[in-house]
This record gives C-alpha cells, sequence and structure tokens, in this order.
C-alpha cells in the first residue's frame, strides 16, 4: 500500500483519546516519543482477551488455558516478525525498554565484563542506557567510552575505530529521542563485531517510527517498549541472539523461568522462559500483538513516510514563521532524522512554553528528556520537544506554530 | 481552564524579567543550599547572610522557569533585613497560600506576602506548585545549614 492510499485521517479517527475536546478545543498530542496514544484495535483486543480468553499461560492443562497461551505466546511470534529476528523464543518480554537494557547490563554485562574491560555509549543515550552502566562500573569497575557528536546532532564516528579498540560491547540509540537522530545502526554494529564487542541497539524511538530488521542491522541485542508504539504500558521486548541469550545466567528467580528446583539449588528453562520469571504480562503481550498488527495493517514504510513529509513540513513552517526566534535541535537532513523536534523558543523557558501551548491544547514535554549529559552538552538545563506519530498530520503542526506566538505575547519577547 | 493570566501576572513577569538580588555570597560567612526540580530542570541556589538572628543579606543563583526564578525573586526581597522567626512564618504563609500540608497545624502567622500575593494564581495549575515552591524549600535548608531550622 502506498504512503498516498493510506487514509491518515482513518488512522487518526482510530484512536479514542484523540477525539476527545478539553474546553472545546481538540487535543494536539505532540509528545508521542513520551507515550504513544492507543487504537481501539488495541484496547478492544486487550478487553476481549480478559473476557473471553484470560487464563494462565504455559502451566495448566485445560483447554481455556491453552487459548491463553496461543494469544501470549502468539503475540511474541508477531513481535518476532516485526523485526525479523530469526526465532520467537529470541523474543523475551520484559516490563519495557529499561528493564530490557538492565537485564543485558546485569545478566551478559555481569558475566562478561571484569575490571577495566571497556563500553562504549554515546553523548545522545536515555539515562536507560547510561544509568545501568554507571551501576555495573561502580560493582566491577569497567571503563565507560562515549561516542561523541558533531554540530548538527549526529553522531561523529571519526574515532569509532579507536573507540571499539579493545572495547567488549558498544551501546547505543538507533534514534535520539531528544535529537530526532537516526544513527547508522548496521555500520557501527559491522565496526563493533570487526573489533571483537557485542552491539546493543536501544530502538526504542526508532521499532514504533521504521521498519526494523535486526538480522540485516547485524545487532546482538536490540530493547524497545510497548507503549511506545501503540501497544500498552507495561510490557517491553529484549532481542538477543540465541548465543548469547543461552550463555547469559537468568535475570530475575522465580516461578516459569526453572525446569528444576531443589533444596541445594536450581536449573533454568530454556529460551524464552528462562528470562521471564513470574506471571507475566499476559494481558499486555495479546495488546502489543494487537498494536503489532495494527502498525503493520499500515505498514511500517508508510509510518516512515508519512512522518518524513511532516517533519519536513514542521521544520519549513516554524522556520518560515519564527526564523532565529525557533532554535530546533538535531540534523536539518529528513533522511537521518525522525519526527522529534527538541527546540528553544526565543528565551522563553521550555516549561513556560508548555504551559502556554496547554492553553490551546498542545501537548508537549519540557524537561531533560532522561538526557542530561546530552542537555549539558547542548547548554541548557532542558527543552521543549514535539513529536510527531502516524495520527498527527500538517494541522498539528499549523496547531503548534500558532499556539506559539501566544508565548510571545505573553512574555513580551 | 484557568486563564494564563492568573498565572503570568505582571510582577511575575517582572520579577522575572528583573530577578532581584542575583548573585553570590561568600561561603563562609555566608551559607549556601542548593535545590532543583528534576521535573523540569530549574535550579536554585540561596545563599544567605545572618547576623545574630537576623537576615543580613540574601542573594539567590540558578535558572529556571518563570515561575521558579521569580518566586525566588520575590522571596529573597521578603526575607531581607528580617528576623529568623519572621522569615519562617513568612515561609509557613507562603507554604499555606500555595495549599501544600505541612506538619504544623496551628493557624497560619498573620504575616503580610506583599508581592508574593501573586503568586497565589500558582494554586490553579497544580503541575507549577513546585516550581513555586522551589526556592523556598532551598531557604528552609539554607537555614538549617546556618543551624536555624
Amino acid at each position: 500500500m502506498s504512503t498516498s492510499s493510506v487514509d491518515w485521517k482513518a488512522v487518526r479517527a482510530d484512536f479514542p483519546v484523540l477525539q476527545r475536546t478539553i474546553d472545546d478545543q481538540r487535543i494536539v498530542y505532540l509528545d508521542s516519543a513520551n507515550t504513544s496514544q492507543k487504537p481501539n484495535a488495541v484496547i478492544d483486543a486487550m478487553a476481549d482477551f480478559m473476557r473471553t480468553s484470560y487464563a494462565p499461560i504455559n502451566r495448566s492443562a485445560y483447554r481455556l488455558a491453552a487459548e491463553a497461551t496461543d494469544a501470549y505466546e502468539g503475540a511474541r511470534g508477531k513481535v518476532q516478525r516485526f523485526i525479523n529476528a530469526r526465532k520467537p523464543h529470541e523474543v523475551v518480554f520484559t516490563k519495557n525498554a529499561t528493564e530490557s537494557l538492565n537485564l543485558i547490563v546485569d545478566t551478559w554485562g555481569e558475566a562478561n565484563l571484569r575490571a577495566g574491560d571497556a563500553v562504549v555509549l554515546t553523548h545522545m543515550e536515555h539515562h536507560a542506557n547510561i544509568v545501568p552502566w554507571h551501576m555495573l562500573a561502580a560493582r566491577k569497575g569497567i571503563e565507560i567510552r562515549w561516542i561523541p557528536l558533531t554540530a548538527d546532532g549526529q553522531l561523529d564516528l571519526t574515532d569509532l575505530d579507536r573507540l571499539l579498540d579493545g572495547a567488549k560491547a558498544v551501546s547505543f540509540t538507533a534514534m535520539s529521542n531528544v535529537l530526532g537522530t537516526i544513527t547508522p545502526v548496521a555500520r557501527i554494529c559491522a565496526a563493533a563485531h570487526a573489533a571483537g564487542a557485542i552491539a546493543i541497539v536501544d530502538a526504542c524511538q526508532y521499532v514504533p517510527h521504521n521498519v526494523t530488521d535486526v538480522q540485516a542491522w547485524g545487532a546482538d541485542f536490540t530493547t524497545f517498549s510497548s507503549h511506545k508504539m501503540c501497544g500498552p504500558s507495561g510490557i517491553g521486548v529484549v532481542w538477543g541472539r540465541e548465543e548469547l541469550l543461552d550463555s547469559m545466567p537468568p535475570f530475575l528467580g522465580g516461578g516459569n523461568m526453572i525446569s528444576d528446583v531443589r533444596l541445594d539449588g536450581f536449573s533454568c528453562a530454556e529460551l524464552p522462559a528462562k528470562f521471564e520469571a513470574g506471571t507475566p504480562p499476559i494481558v499486555e503481550a495479546v495488546g502489543l500483538g494487537a498494536a503489532v498488527d495494527y502498525l503493520s495493517g499500515i505498514g511500517m514504510a508508510n509510518v516512515r513516510q508519512h512522518e518524513m513529509a511532516l517533519t519536513d513540513y514542521a521544520l519549513r513552517t516554524l522556520d518560515a514563521r519564527y526564523g532565529d526566534g525557533i532554535t530546533i535541535h538535531g540534523p536539518r537532513n529528513i533522511e537521518v532524522r525522525g519526527a522529534v523536534l527538541s527546540f528553544a523558543f526565543r528565551d522563553i523557558h521550555p516549561h513556560d512554553v508548555s504551559q502556554v501551548l496547554d492553553q490551546k491544547n498542545v501537548c508537549v514535554r519540557a524537561g531533560h528528556h532522561c538526557a542530561k549529559p546530552l542537555m549539558r552538552l547542548l547548554g541548557v538545563n532542558a527543552t521543549a520537544r514535539a513529536s510527531f506519530y502516524l495520527y498527527n498530520d500538517e494541522s498539528d503542526a499549523d496547531a503548534l506554530a500558532d499556539a506559539l506566538d501566544g508565548a510571545s505575547d505573553i512574555f513580551g519577547l | 481552564m484557568p486563564g494564563l493570566e492568573d498565572l503570568y501576572r505582571e510582577i511575575i513577569l517582572d520579577h522575572y524579567k528583573s530577578p532581584r538580588n542575583r548573585g553570590e555570597l561568600a561561603t563562609p560567612p555566608a551559607v549556601s543550599a542548593q535545590g532543583h526540580n528534576p521535573l523540569c530542570g530549574d535550579e536554585i541556589t540561596v545563599y544567605l547572610q545572618l547576623d545574630g538572628n537576623t537576615v543580613t543579606d540574601i542573594k539567590v543563583g540558578g535558572s529556571g522557569c518563570s515561575i521558579s526564578q521569580s518566586s525566588a525573586s520575590m522571596m529573597s526581597q521578603a526575607v531581607k533585613g528580617k528576623s529568623v522567626d519572621d522569615v519562617k512564618a513568612i515561609v509557613r504563609r507562603f507554604k499555606g497560600m500555595m495549599s501544600i500540608d505541612t506538619e504544623d497545624d496551628s493557624p497560619l502567622p498573620d504575616v503580610k506576602l506583599g508581592d508574593l500575593e501573586a503568586l497565589q494564581g500558582v494554586v490553579k495549575f497544580p503541575v507549577r506548585i513546585k516550581c513555586a515552591t522551589l526556592a523556598w524549600n532551598t531557604l528552609t535548608e539554607a537555614l538549617a545549614e546556618a543551624g536555624q531550622s
């Protein structure tokens, strides 16, 4: 289906929250980089499952449980195909991407890294891909190296080989939640392997907005969250290559992840159960599966095209309207950026900007976006951030531009 | 929805654009305390010079939104030259205006807040209350630093 044949108005109509008005104004939701709205298909799938097939998974011998298990494992298969993983049991369900990254650090990291071993991160990482490594460094004395940024907010790969020399892992974002920068994932994965390191890709912002192929990337691990891709909160994914997952110790201990438990010890279950201790988010998995179906029905290439056109429109509109009065961070080339626009507006503090925009029901985020090292590099404490998704269109970009005018009025700037 | 004119009153914008008592004091003999609002990136440093029981000088540093900065500016004006007891009464009165629950159940002191009354509108925008109280919580910490809690 070509992007021109997607009825984007009909897509927006699928999202019930966006049909609301507040004070007679429609909601202009521009905070999908934080969390995404949910379509009826996802809401209905979860409610229907709870109404008809809800039961324990993988444990009980009755037919109702078999239905529930099919739904849960069916969702795993949908995610596997969505990211082109080789095997469904390489897809592990967690609580969210943050937990996924902690799982990698606390199992692969704990088992494979010793004092003095180096891990390479980047200056644009989210705290979820920084803090667990700091915590590991405090426990084990690993060295953290940093890939710096270019002036326009892309990764500066001039020294990549030197940074990777002797490193054991590189862990980096596929798309920045602040700058919108899309990084050259396959290139970095290849460079990592050439240096004998593994490649961990934080794809939280990438998977909801692009065609994802973890095999084409050559990645070793990928992490992402359901709630950013039209699915429910409470479930995330860590995908890892089978050989790696098999070689790692378990993460959380308890039921489901064991094959035997004795008074003097235990043995682990096979993948993926080995990393899914306790009762999993069953209903949420069904919701995530429905989200995958919904997005696949539209086509991720179409979603990406739609967002590129929208980003281009938003950049041109804001530039034309405000010129030097607005600073939009990140690259201008929309081939290497997603629809995340962090900006500074006329010396008005981001918190005040978001307050003024709220008067017009334009929802943006103001703050450090869980990327304080990046904020320091940009020389700010905070930015305002507008992010677009498949349910946004040019009228939302116009609404943002119009609402910003109000900020100038109040602050007399 | 309450209008923004309730929040961004002229006095507030005036204090935001021309904050009073900006700067630093040498510590010691002054004391200082730092506060920040993790949600939105507001940062405040409060420097206090005490002479016996009187706040002889106060300076405020940091950066942040119009509410946090104007509140800090108005606070510095309100407490400079006052006795520590008066300062504590003003803090209680201000927090009461912000509808902050404290452990103290006694009636609020009858203290004039002056320019600070302009921040009353913040109560209609609960997300901004932390911005308004940031400087005050930091002031309370600075008083504790000076052994005056």
